[in-house]
């Protein structure tokens, strides 16, 4: 189980509580995540990348293990402790204003 | 006894504010999709329970929310299937995309900065929401980057009218101060083909095919900030309205001037006359009174708020030229708030209802058609969007 920590606004759009958990098929990636993510919360949809391109929205960031993976490739595998589940893979609004 | 209920969208949520028809006692529900910008919600003539809003984040970008309740429960229209395996996901409801297509669309690409240079197409977001007069689920977008959008499946899915970008003048648009948005959407009553749009700075257009081709109307516009004031495009339009019963007598508040066009756009004259400033954002129509017109004169350009500190709405009752100030129960010193150019709506009961919002986050009433006041809200905040509905 992939363990997915959204940002308020977005778990109020989903409907849902604290963490997300995500059968994820094949290599655990940013891509294959955020497609779970997408297919269990359809209104997710281009709030954390856009619907064309697929490119990270601006001020969404990706974190795990205390690590920032916003640059890293959407296809590069996410850290054993995300794919184990003992760590969760956080979805960040960057912090801007005051 | 009929009642009203009125659609608010403001900084950080939307609001929906109901009375009956004495309009001086009044329910307050929301905040709605508390903490999100929500630049529009408009319920459907053609179904008062069907409500549109216009849901916007800088992080999380667009969404559309629908209520088929008259507000009481939302949904992201499509959103809510959960789809099967191999499936793919169904929300594509805030899913706006620009039609380059050589069929339908045309490769147009790029509009001018604001430094002068040619800079490309990008959604942002939909400022204006604006249904179908006859069919619930047909609903029109108006977005920036300016474009115009529709839906036919209850904004399921949404398809640009690629003719209005690509008609030819789109290089020449350029954004205003809050953007290249696409935020006055007029549909005409008697000839459904025709629909008037306004873009902020391109100017007006009218399409009388449905959306298929569409024509600048802005002749008789003089906009001294522009190169050539009387250009074809580039004026800084701020809202139109219109009145039902004639629907071909437009009237404009612009940058500076307020405009009237009694030939469906195609020529427009200045009827400014007594106003203290011409400067503002939002103009409407009485609801029964086609020549009773309502705006909110700013000081500025440089310095949006009411002059001398004295919010007055003005009124004419000869379709411009000749005003006067409403101020009873408004405040008239210290007051230093603007109203936007979606935040004014008149409502269809026999003493016509006029309401406006402040970005101070007041919404005002005036159920005598403008002649005294009062705050249903003092608090809100600031507020983006005021529509009306008129129930029975």
């Amino acid at each position: 189980m992939i363990r997915v920590v959204l940002p308020q606004h977005l778990r109020t759009l989903a409907r849902v509580d604290g963490e997300v958990t995500l059968e994820v098929a094949g290599v655990v990636t940013q891509r294959s995540v955020l497609d779970a993510l997408e297919a269990r919360y359809p209104m997710l949809c281009g709030t954390m990348r856009d619907h064309v391109t697929q490119k990270r929205r601006p001020f969404i960031r990706f974190f795990a293990c205390q690590e920032d993976l916003s640059h890293e490739a959407p296809d590069a595998p996410l850290p054993d402790a995300v794919v184990q589940g003992t760590e969760p893979f956080l979805v960040i609004g960057a912090i801007a204003g005051g | 006894m009929s009642g009203v209920r009125v659609l608010v969208g403001t900084r950080k949520g939307a609001f929906i504010l109901t009375s009956d028809g004495k309009r001086e006692n009044w329910d307050v529900s929301g905040p709605h999709f508390a903490g999100w910008e929500m630049y529009h919600v408009k319920g459907s003539p053609a179904d008062p329970n069907r409500l549109y809003a216009s849901q916007s984040s800088g992080w999380f970008g667009q969404i559309i929310q629908r209520s088929s309740d008259g507000g009481k429960t939302w949904e992201t229209p499509g959103g809510e299937k959960m789809p099967r395996p191999g499936e793919f996901p169904s929300g594509q409801s805030n899913k706006f995309v620009y039609d380059t297509s050589a069929e339908t669309g045309k490769p147009l690409t790029t509009h001018q900065w604001y430094d002068g240079t040619q800079h490309p197409w990008e959604f942002k977001r939909v400022w204006h929401l604006e249904p179908s007069l006859t069919d619930p689920d047909t609903v029109y977008a108006g977005v920036e980057d300016a474009a115009l959008f529709r839906s036919t499946d209850g904004a399921q899915s949404w398809q640009e009218l690629a003719g209005l970008r690509g008609h030819g003048t789109g290089p020449k648009w350029q954004p205003g101060a809050g953007g290249l948005g696409l935020h006055t959407i007029l549909l005409d009553p008697t000839t459904p083909n025709r629909i008037y749009i306004a873009i902020s700075s391109a100017g007006a257009f009218r399409t009388d095919d449905g959306g298929a081709t569409w024509k600048p109307i802005n002749q008789g516009l003089k906009s001294n900030y522009i190169p050539d004031p009387k250009a074809e495009v580039g004026h800084c339009v701020h809202h139109m309205a219109l009145h039902p019963s004639h629907p071909d007598v437009l009237f404009m508040q612009k940058h500076w001037d307020v405009m009237r066009s009694d030939n469906a756009g195609d020529l427009w004259q200045e009827v400014s006359g007594n106003l203290p400033t011409d400067f503002g954002f939002v103009v409407d129509v009485h609801a029964h009174e086609p020549e009773t017109i309502y705006v909110v004169p700013i000081k500025s350009d440089s310095e949006h708020f009411p002059l001398e500190g004295k919010l007055r709405v003005y009124r004419s009752r000869t379709g411009g030229n000749e005003w006067e100030p409403l101020t009873k129960g408004l405040p008239q010193s210290n007051c230093y708030v603007n109203v936007l150019r979606d935040a004014m709506a008149v409502d269809q009961l026999d003493s016509c209802g006029v309401y406006f919002g402040t970005t101070g986050g007041q919404v005002y009433v005036s159920p005598d058609a403008g002649d005294n006041w009062a705050p249903i809200v003092h608090d809100l905040p600031a507020v983006l969007s005021v529509e009306v509905q008129t129930l029975a």
